[in-house]
Order: C-alpha cells, then structure tokens, then sequence
C-alpha cells in the first residue's frame, strides 16, 4: 500500500490519508490498489462489448484474434470506444448548459435568479443579431435563451458560436466537415455510427467524434459559460481560501460538490438568509460555512469568493473530516462511494438532480421554478444536522492558502488597459516581444493513478520557470491554488524572467483562474480575441500555445481534448488515450490528425517532460510567425527545430 | 506597471480628483451652474473630455458628472499582499487625472487665470495648427515634456540642445521646491520660446494638461476622429503622436499621475531618477513605458528609442552638393583625386545589424589616412563598414540596406560609386577633394540616408571608413561568411520549398493594373527584388506594397499556376488578371510594369525566344528594338509571347519552364550573354547541353531572322527541336 505521502503531494490530503488509514475508512486510493492490476485490453482500448456476439478483444501481442466476430480490428474497435467516451463527455458538459439555459428561460419570466450581467446578456444578444432596442433584460433573456435551446435541438446549419473561431480556423473545419449542426444531433449521430455494422473506418468515425466534441466545446460548453454569467453575473477578480481548512469546526459546515452553478449559486444566496443564520445559532453553531469541491465550487468561487474545500480526490476526505453536515451534490464526479462513507459520520449525503441519484443518499429534488425554497431546505436540513455531529470524532486539517480567481476573456482586456484602453495588446506584445514565450492551458481532473496534484504541480512549475502564462480551470485550478500558484506573489517564487515583468506589469498571478470545466470555453474566447489582435498568426493553430491535462481521468476530458486538439491546440495527455493497442489510431491522433487542424495529441506521463514538449511546440510555433527567442534566459533553453525532431524520434 | 507606481498613481488621481471636486464646487457656489467655462482659443471647450467622454463643456454644473466620471474611475489601492490585477486600474486613474486637472484649470481660468510670465498655459488652436500639423506628418518628430529642474544648469542646457538637434519641440512643466528647469534655461541665457522649440507651459504640475490637449487635438483636428471616440483618439495620439515625458529627480504621486495619463495615451515616461522602478512591458505604450535612464548623456537617444521617435537628419552636412541628379555622373581619370578598388586596390563595403547598446548613432570613425595623404590620381584601399541597430532590424535586411550604400554615395557630386560587397569601385573628383570633401563624409551621408530612408527599422546608423590596408584585409575576411550567407539562402531555396510568394505592387502608380509575383526562383521583373527582399520588405512594412500570397492548391504546377495566387492577382490587379502562371510565356503570362530589366520575346520562325536587355540599343531579329517592344510589353496587360523579366530570371530553373526552359533561348545581346555568361552555362549543363551558351546568336551573328536561322541551324540549336513553341 503506498502510503499517504506517495498518495498525494497536498500536506491537507496527507494528514487526512493518515487520519482515514487510521480510522479504517476506505477512500479511493485504497479502492485502486485493490483494482490492481488492471484490464490490459481496456487499457489499450482493445476490447468490445457493443453487441452480445462479444465480448471481443484483440490480442496486442499478435498472438490470437487480430479481429473481432464482427471483423472489426484494433483500429475500429478503439475508436468505437473512444468516440463513445467522447459522446459521454460531451453529453454531461452540454446537458448542463442546457440545464443553465433553462434556468435563463425561467429566469426570463421571474422566478428566484434575475439577470446579474445585463451588459454582457446585451452583447450576446448583439452577437446573435437579436434586436435589443426599447426591450427590457428579460425580454432579451428569453430570446437569448429560447435561440441557445434551440442549439441544442437543431438539425441543420452550423452552431452560432463557431462564429467566434478565427476564419482560418473555421475554414478547417468546414473542410474537414465537421462543423456541428446541433449539439445533441451530433451525440445521436456519433452513438448511431458505434453500433454493431455501423460506421467502421477508424477515422471516419473520429472525424465524427471532433465534430461531437466541437459541439461541446464552442457549443454546449460555451453556452454553459456565457449564460451562467448572465444569470449569476460574469466574475471578478476575487480572493479566497481553498484546501480542506475551509471547513469551520464551529459553524454549521455544507459542502457542495459537483458541477451546476443552478444549485450551488442559489445555496449561496440561501446562506445569507438571516432566519438560517438564526437558526444555525440557534442549533450551537457560530454561522454557517458554504464551502465547494470540484467544479461547482469554482462556479461560486469565481462568482462568489466561496471557500473551496478541495479537488476531485478530496470529496471523501471532507466527509472525513467529521466535521460536514451536509454535503450536497448534483451532477458529474460525485463518487457513489460517499453514501456509504458518509454513514460512518452523522454527515448528511443529500442528492439533488433527478439526473443523479445515489446509493444512502437523502435526495432532496432541485427545481429551478422553486429554487430559493428547495436550497434554504437543504441548508435547514444540514443546520438541523449540526446537534448530531460527534465533536470528538471531528479531525479537520488546519491548513488553507489564498488565491485570486475571477479571470474571464472580456476581463482581460481590462486589467490590460482598463476601461480607456481595453485591449489584448499588452498580451500578445509580450508574446512578440519574448517576455511570455507563450501560453498554455493546463486543465483536468485528479486520478488516484498520479500522485494528487503532483501532475499539474510540477508541469505548471516548469512552464511558469520557463516564462509561459499558464491559464487554469477545474481541479487543475484546485491543484494549483492548494500549493500558492494562484497568488500574485507566486510570480516571485516561480516565474521566469519575462513572465515576472509580465506579472509585476499587470499584477496578476502567474497562473490565471478561468473557472469551472465549462469554462475552457473561456480559453477558446481568449485565444480567438489574441489571433484578433494581431501578431499571432491566423487560427488558433498558430498561437505559440499548448494545452494539457496531466491527471485526466473523466469522459470528459476526453471530449475536452478533441475540441482543443480540433481546434489547433497541441494537447498533452498525462496517461494515454485507451487507443495505444490500435497503431494507427495512435498514429492518426498523435500525427496525422495535425495536417487537418493543425492540433494532435501527446501522451507523457513525466510531467516535467511533458512541459518539455509543450515549450518545444511553443518554440516551434514562435519559429513559424519568425518570433525571436525567449526575451531572458530560460531553464530550459529552446531548442533547434532539427534537434527537437530528432528527440521526438 | 509595478505595484509601487501604480499606488502612487492611485494616490496622486484621488488627490487631483477630490481637488478638482473642491474648485468645481466652490466655483458653483460662487458662480452658479451656468457659469460659462472654457479655455481661450479653442473651439474644442475643454479638449480631454470632449474627445474622451463626448461632451461639449459650456458651462460649470455640466462638469460635475465629469467628477462622477472620475471618481467611478478611480481603483482601490493595490493591496499590500494578494492583490488583484491593477494595470488597468492604474491606466484608469491615469485618464482620471487628465480628465480632473482638465476641470481645476478650466476653473482657474475662469477665475482670471493668467500664465506665469512667458509661459504659455493653455495651447490655443491656432498655434496647434501651425505646429501639430508638422508633428503628426513627420517634419517635427515628436515633443518632449520635461518634468522638475535637472539637477544642475549644465544639464539642463544639454538635454534641451540635445532635444533642440533633433527638431523635437519641448515642452517645460512642474517645478520642485520652487525651482523650475525655466529658471535653468534663463540663467544659462537660453533662448525659450515657439521659434526656439522650448517652451515653458508652467511650473506646476496642473499644467501637463495644456500638453496633453495640445496632443488629443491632432486626434480630432489632424485624424478626424469624432468627439467620444476615445478608442480612436487614444489609438491615433499613440501611433501618430511621437511624444515622451522627462522627469528629474524622484517621482512625486502627483507627477506618477499625470504620467500615467500620457501613458494611457501612449506616451512613455523616462526618469533620471535610480528610485523610479521600470515599467517595461510594451502594448500600452508602443515600447517601454516607463523607463530610467540615470546617464544625463544618453536620456534623450534613450528617450527617442524608447518612443521609437524616428529622427530625420534635415540636411546632408557634407561639402559637396548632393541629389539624386548626381547619380550617374561619372569621374573621368583625368579629374579623379583618388580611386578605390576595381582593379587598383582593394575595396569594400559590409552593413551588419548590432546590438543596440553597442553603438552610437551617428558615430563616424576613419582610420587610417585621409584622402588629404592620397597621390593624386592614385589608388587606395577602403573599407566601409556600416553598423546599425533598431527594435525592427533584423539581419535578413542587411543586404537591403547595404545595396542602398551604393546609390547613397553616387548621390554625392563628384562621388562615383559602382558595385557592390568586395566589388566596389569609387573614385573622388578633384572638385570634390577642393570643396573640402574627406573620407567622414561617406558616414555622414550613409548615416542620414539610412535613418532618412529606413527609419521604420533603423534607430542607430555608426560607420567605420578604414583606408589601412590591414583592416581592410580584416574587413574582406570578415565579409566573406557574411556575404556567403546571404548568397546561400537565397541560392539555396525552390519556389517548390516555399508556400507563400510575395506580391509587389510597387509600380501601381503609373501600371495600376500590374502586380509582380516574386517567387524564389522568379525575382522581380526589375531585377532589384528577389524573394527575401520581398520577404524582408514585408516585414519592414506589413501594409507596404510587397504582400505574402499563400500559393495554394497547384492547379498547373508545370506551369507555375496556383488557387492562391491567382486569387491575389486577381484583387490586386483590380479584377483585370484572371489567371497568370509564374512560369509561361504563352498561357496566362504575368505582366508588367515597365521597369523590366529585360524583354523575353517570342522568335516564330526560329522556334524558340530572344530576350534584349535595357542597355542594348541596337536592332533584334524580329525587327524591334528595346524601346520598341517595350511599348507592347508593359502598362500591366497579358501579352502572350512577351514577357518583362528581371536578368537573373535567364538562368533560373523557372525561365520559362512550361515552354520548355532555357533550351529556347536563341539570342541575347552579347554584353549581356557575356555578363550572365557563367550562370546560363551552369544552368545549361544542369540541363544537360554542352556548349550551349555557345549556341546562343548575339548581334555580331544575326540582327535578322534569316541570319539567326542560319546561324542556329549551323550550331545545331536545340531550339530547332522542341515541340512548337505556338
């Protein structure tokens, strides 16, 4: 068993290892040592269930079946797999912007949310051609939302946001032609093509698969964003504290987990109810403490400044702590494992979406037509849950570090020249220049695989020591706040040279926090207005750019991966994609896949190393737009293009 | 911009603002909201908020959403730890004081405000169109405003010399403890004034204002922007207005402030001052913004690199007329004081880009004797070697700037100047040695052309003229590599190893519809660019006339057509070309200017092609001169079967290859054949023909079709052969 050191690199995660060890409960770590070892075939993606001829799998070796019983090989089989990993992944990120765009619609007509960011409804309403003239915010915001519903229903044409793209860019696409017509109309038509005798060229259903993730990533994912920021406001720049700390031994402790800022925004406006408070008192506590994990805590992070208690693998440790009345969850990444852990505890597991329900869980249904009640419901529930606790079973982690999130694509261009010189200038003149050497995004999830956040950690260090401006979301952006990169002052300890200026010019922190999972749209928006600026070549593709998810575990971030890989971004996995049993496949997404869009995939699992080949194709690109080096000296010293070739074999 | 300026910016606004709030408000109280307010002379009310905020400004009570203006501009301060972005906070409150200090001066004028003797306080229009017209096209080029007295007299007069040398119109503003840099001037007797470009505004800070009105005005008088635009009249004040801030000593909040406002209008700052912390990502400001420069000898070139303020030297200081009129005059020996190179000495000239803080612009050397030692009529060696630095210069423009040395030195009366590299040959006329003319001279006319012609890439121009043998053996070792270099890469390159060709659209203006393709192995039908020039060219100016096509989809590669290409031509040739492949006479050819080095003409009889160059007068054998098929050739049509090429073209591997190539080529004037003679020989064996070059009838054989078809037939042409050309 590896002890709790090789299990995490976060001192808070460390001290609850030991603690849950020493109690006997069982977190996911144990779980996966206990998996050990794992299916082969899965692994390299050889192995087929979708028809009750099968199970098939393919021999890797060579050695027994080349193919299955229906003929198909490696290749299909693996891509069948992934394309089906993709049309989940896609799925969970669209339906949730679909579950937003709902709350916008009801919100139109009244109802518990208002409209926060009139500006910025009034901009996408420009942006869609509706006419907005002598029309109240909520007259706009039912037309914005009925347009973004139909989104999802539509069957023909081409999304509206892929407007956004570059044209180069878009040009790609339509040669490819994977253009998404409407977001569920792909997920139909990707799952179709993975039936038994369906589609079985392996590219052709790839081809399939990018258009279904571009659907998710300038479309369900991108509508998640600009919606939520209408209805629960765009963030600002803000300070909080992360790590399992946050959790407040006196006060009446709910921890949200999950993805939909629907719930948890509105858990947020219920904390503040004087009554609750009231009653919190009333029941022994001092307060209440909100307190988030996964992505729903850095909705209302971003928008809130609400303490986040940690990443994916901290779920079961919170509950651990003794110390949580109530964790709340909705959708996505919600281990079931915490039913059962949390009837060790007198913690409250309640449930809320009719789309997940779980195992010992106390489901409270959420309904946006009557969201104050439910979510002031849920807060009493935990507040009447407090008495229960046993205090000499609680073991909370003194340990918390600052962060500044908030940052967004239109925000940008104010902390760059404010509200009389908004512009992206300052950025990509620090590309041209050499003080940035590029940037990159590194996102993603914890995966009991990797030690905790070591991935992103270490990646994000040698990026920052080699004057790339990282940008975060997700867990990664957990990660990253958990070890103080999300402070300005980290700039200090970690930056380069060039990146340093950069961030003592502009006073932000070396890394930037873009928010949820969802909002990796937000990256898309950003690297679009840089190619605007000018300087930074014509699509995405050329941008001295990369992106990563070093701990990726989830459909998706597989489905992730494709739009960026799609959209030009040189995308480092840190674990493979399951198609390494099926060479071309393989082949196709880390080579040939780069003559059509400019992007393919990377697998390293070294971190370090995989930082290395970010900055190489970041030193690459910069070569292409006859950019001049690195400004100061680096660690690690571009290489020249012939070099560089002949260590990628 | 660091923490610490941005904090004393934040404090410096809010001060300026509650101020302007107090004046605003006393001044209603005593003269009621209607009180009409405005500076004298200006038909823009209060210029910083009408091109700003939109607003035309008559009366007090107006100015009051202005404070609100400025008072929702104005940040928290940045936090001590983990504070939050503060650039744009630190812009805003900059424009937050420009707007505040626009109101309090507004306000003392109307209380009976009267400059401070010879200062002018606020700027009126008048004077903004006699001199800001000359600012923004170039003939001043830039202001300077000067903060604070500098630390002694002496200094003081250097620095506006300096500035006054350069043309650059100098504003003083803001005194320290009572002391003022106008106090400097007067003392050391300096002239001050609009004639002598230094002028006094007033000895408080306040009055950076008048500066900066001046400035925004050129945006809505000389770039037309509407009044509300800031957008666009920021953008203008930044690109067009080349204008920079001196402070002297250590920087007050109140000066940070109003720093800050000419920072938000691209206007960088540059302090002598070691306490002042540098702000030196670019974007905001078009270079640095804020930067120090504690040598008093070098703050005005670190001022003018810094804005990128390019100077232009007025007048060529050299004792000899000069104009491009002198260009061909030639120095017969009889009247030559002294030669250089040719066959008589050993002679040459080499341009390499430097780092800029390794030379100094205008640094002119000479080594070893003077042309005073020279024996008349005798040879000496010489060596120029030219070094220049510049944010944009980059070493693939080298070989531009250094062909240009040759035009630039001809230029000078009783200068000769050929050739090129180690290849040159000048001699110096007695006239010119008794006028007074010497070896510095060639340095004082390379460095004002350089910065005349190339100021878009060039910041420092040093030249080191050397007549000591032994350097200029040095001089020639060094070139070699160099020289080497530049020859391989473009040697070394295929059109087939390129995706992108350039266009060149330099002789629209009397060709309009004509646009040259340039590809590696096509330069230009002039001759004087190829491919990297173009490349090079581009870089030099993005909008300029050489523009990268992206080739496309091959749609004929044999005969050089492509999608992308033919597109391009398409636009730039105003719809008048539909289709050109690069590498035909016949199908679709390009078309030309009139500046072709030489005409590539159709031979019917003899199955193949002649080409006459320019120089050659004489008759051709299809019964036209030069000058006759120019007539035919050029003003920007397709004339299939004439074709306007540059001379280097004759030996490419693309000379009319969809024809069939080199092979055609059936006579040439023979000072040209000879001149090209080792190129088309190489060429021709790379084909596979021996003796070819040979094979080519010149003038001394035919001048007639029947004599070039006899003499072709006599040497077995290959020509004869080939399928027929029509």
């Amino acid at each position: 068993m590896k002890s709790p050191q090789e299990r995490s690199v976060d001192p808070a995660a460390v001290e609850m290892l030991q603690h849950a060890a020493a109690q006997k409960l069982p977190v996911a770590w144990d779980r996966f040592e206990a998996m050990q070892p794992q299916c082969g075939f899965g692994i390299l993606g050889v192995c087929c269930r979708n028809c009750t001829m099968g199970p098939c799998r393919i021999d890797p070796f060579g050695q027994g079946a080349s193919e299955g019983i229906c003929g198909a090989d490696a290749d299909i089989i693996a891509a069948r797999n992934l394309v089906r990993m993709i049309a989940a992944g896609s799925s969970a990120h669209s339906d949730h912007g679909r579950d937003v765009t709902h709350a916008v619609l009801i919100a139109s007509e009244g109802g518990d949310y208002g409209i926060k960011d009139e500006t910025k409804l009034r901009a996408l309403a420009k942006e869609w051609g509706i006419a907005a003239e002598n029309k109240t915010a909520r007259q706009i915001a039912h037309e914005v939302a009925n347009i973004a519903q139909s989104q999802f229903g539509q069957q023909e044409g081409e999304l509206r946001f892929v407007a956004r793209a570059p044209k180069l860019t878009q040009d790609r696409w339509r040669k490819a032609k994977v253009v998404p017509r409407g977001i569920d109309r792909e997920v139909v038509d990707l799952l179709h093509r993975t039936h038994i005798g369906g589609d079985n060229d392996f590219r052709s259903l790839i081809m399939a698969g990018v258009r279904t993730a571009l659907a998710d990533g300038w479309g369900g994912s991108m509508i998640a964003t600009e919606l939520s920021d209408i209805i629960f406001n765009s963030p600002a720049w803000i300070r909080a504290r992360v790590n399992l700390g946050v959790i407040e031994p006196k006060n009446v402790n709910i921890v949200v987990h999950g993805h939909e800022p629907v719930l948890s925004d509105m858990i947020v406006a219920a904390s503040h109810d004087k009554e609750l408070q009231a009653l919190a008192r009333s029941n022994g506590a001092e307060g209440i403490t909100l307190s988030g994990i996964c992505c729903t805590a850095n909705e209302i992070l971003m928008r809130h400044g609400i303490p986040v208690a940690g990443n994916f693998l901290h779920q079961e440790l919170a509950i651990a702590t003794g110390a949580v009345d109530a964790m709340v969850v909705d959708i996505q990444c919600v281990m079931p494992a915490l039913g059962k852990l949390a009837q060790c505890f007198h913690t409250k597991f309640i449930s809320t979406s009719k789309k997940a329900q779980f195992p010992f869980a106390q489901h409270i249904e959420f309904d946006e037509g009557n969201a104050l009640n439910i979510a002031k419901q849920i807060i009493r529930t935990a507040i009447e849950n407090f008495p229960n606790r046993d205090k000499s079973r609680v073991t909370v982690p003194k340990i918390t570090s600052p962060l500044v999130a908030g940052f967004t694509a239109e925000n940008v261009f104010t902390a760059l020249g404010g509200r009389y010189r908004p512009s992206y200038r300052p950025l990509n003149d620090a590309i041209i220049t050499g003080r940035l050497r590029g940037v990159a995004a590194v996102v993603g999830c914890n995966n009991p695989r990797h030690q905790q956040d070591q991935g992103h950690l270490a990646m994000t260090r040698e990026l920052l020591a080699n004057d790339v401006l990282v940008a975060t979301t997700g867990c990664t952006a957990i990660a990253d706040a958990k070890a103080g990169l999300l402070c300005p002052e980290a700039a200090e300890q970690y930056a380069g040279e060039g990146l340093k200026e950069i961030c003592r010019a502009v006073g932000i922190p070396p890394v930037l926090h873009f928010g949820a999972c969802v909002d990796i749209s937000r990256i898309l928006v950003v690297l679009s207005n840089m190619v605007a600026e000018g300087g930074m070549g014509e699509s995405l593709a050329d941008i001295p750019a990369a992106a990563a998810a070093p701990e990726w575990m989830s459909e998706k971030a597989v489905a992730i991966g494709f739009y960026a890989v799609a959209s030009g971004a040189y995308t480092v996995l840190g674990g493979p994609l399951p198609v390494q049993g099926a060479a071309k496949l393989n082949k196709f997404l880390t080579q040939d896949i780069a003559e059509i869009f400019g992007g393919k995939f990377a697998f390293q699992d070294d971190p370090v190393k995989a930082a290395r080949l970010m900055l190489d194709h970041i030193d690459q690109r910069r070569e292409a737009l006859h950019l001049p080096g690195p400004m100061y000296q680096v660690p690690y010293a571009p290489r020249t293009a012939e070099a560089a070739v002949a260590a990628a074999g | 911009m660091s923490r610490s300026v941005i904090s004393a910016v934040i404090r410096g606004a809010k001060g300026f603002v509650a101020e302007a709030q107090a004046q605003l408000q006393q001044a209603i109280a005593k003269h009621g909201p209607d009180q009409k307010v405005e500076f004298p002379g200006t038909a823009f009310q209060l210029p910083m908020i009408h091109a700003l905020m939109g607003l035309e400004i008559r009366k007090l009570g107006e100015l009051n959403a202005v404070v609100e203006h400025c008072r929702g501009l104005l940040p928290e301060d940045p936090a001590e730890r983990m504070w939050l972005p503060y650039l744009g906070g630190g812009i805003d409150s900059g424009i937050a004081t420009l707007l505040a200090t626009e109101i309090t001066c507004s306000v003392r004028y109307l209380n009976g405000f009267k400059p401070e003797e010879g200062c002018t306080g606020f700027i009126s229009d008048t004077i903004l169109r006699e001199l800001g017209i000359q600012l923004v096209d170039g003939r001043m080029p830039g202001f300077a405003a000067i903060l604070g007295p500098a630390p002694t007299e002496d200094i003081a007069v250097h620095t506006v010399r300096e500035l006054q040398k350069r043309s650059i119109l100098t504003f003083l503003m803001a005194g320290r403890d009572g002391k003022t840099m106008k106090q400097q001037l007067d003392a050391k007797g300096v002239e001050l004034g609009w004639d002598t470009y230094i002028v006094p505004v007033g000895s408080d800070t306040h009055c950076g204002i008048y500066i900066l009105d001046w400035a925004i005005r050129g945006a809505l008088t000389f770039g037309g922007h509407k009044k509300g635009d800031w957008r666009n009249c920021l953008k203008y004040c930044r690109e067009r207005v080349f204008a920079f801030g001196i402070t002297f000593g250590p920087i007050p909040d109140d000066w940070y402030a109003v720093g800050a406002g000419a920072i938000a209008m691209g206007f960088p700052v540059i302090s002598d001052h070691e306490s002042t912390p540098e702000v030196r990502p670019t974007g905001v400001t078009t270079y640095e913004a804020l930067v120090r420069q504690t040598d008093h000898s070098q703050l005005v070139p670190t001022c003018i690199q810094v804005r990128g303020v390019k100077v232009k030297v007025e007048k060529i200081d050299i004792p000899v007329s000069y104009s491009p009129a002198f260009e061909g005059e030639r120095v017969r020996r009889e009247d030559m004081h002294v030669q250089f190179g040719g066959k008589y000495s050993s002679s040459i000239e080499l341009l390499e880009m430097a780092d800029a803080d390794k030379i100094i612009d205008g640094a002119i050397e000479v080594r070893g004797k003077d042309i005073d030692g020279a024996k008349e009529g005798g040879a000496m060696d010489l060596g120029v070697h030219v070094q220049v630095a510049g944010r944009k210069m980059k070493k693939d423009f080298e070989g531009i700037l250094e062909r240009q040395i040759h035009r630039y030195c001809n230029e000078a009366m009783g200068f000769m100047h050929t050739g090129q590299r180690d290849q040159v040959w000048s001699r110096i006329s007695k006239a010119a040695f008794a006028a007074g003319f010497h070896l510095k001279h060639v340095g004082v006319i390379l460095h004002a052309k350089l910065h005349d012609e190339y100021g878009g890439i060039v910041d420092k121009v040093s030249v080191t003229v050397t007549t000591d043998p032994a350097e200029v053996k040095a001089l020639v070792e060094r070139s070699r590599p160099v020289f080497n270099a530049r020859d391989e890469r473009v040697a070394g390159m295929t059109d087939e190893s390129v995706d992108t060709f350039y266009s060149c659209t330099l002789c629209q203006s009397f060709a309009p519809n004509h646009v040259c393709m340039i590809t590696p192995e096509r330069l230009g039908l002039c001759g004087a660019y190829n491919w990297l020039d173009g490349q090079a060219s581009y870089e030099i100016n993005p909008t300029g006339p050489n523009q990268p096509i992206a080739k496309g989809a091959a749609i004929d590669a044999r005969a050089g057509e492509f999608e992308g290409v033919n597109k391009a031509v398409f636009d730039m040739s105003n719809r008048n070309v539909e289709r050109f492949a690069a590498y035909s006479l016949m199908q679709n050819p390009m078309t030309s200017c009139g500046c072709f080095e030489c005409i590539v003409a159709m031979v019917p009889e003899a199955n193949g092609v002649m080409t006459v160059n320019r120089e050659y007068g004489g008759e051709t054998p299809i019964g036209m001169p030069f000058s006759t098929l120019a007539g035919s050739v050029g003003g920007g049509l397709q004339t299939p079967g004439f074709l306007g090429v540059g001379r280097l073209y004759l030996s490419s591997r693309k000379f009319i290859s969809a024809e069939g190539g080199l092979p055609r080529l059936v006579w040439l004037p023979k000072e040209l054949k000879e001149a090209i003679r080792e190129k088309l020989t190489r060429r021709a064996e790379e084909l596979g023909l021996k003796d070819f070059v040979d094979k080519i009838a010149d003038e001394t054989v035919a001048t007639s079709s029947e004599q070039l078809l006899e003499f072709l037939t006599k040497v077995d042409h290959p020509a004869l052969k080939m399928d027929p050309l029509i």
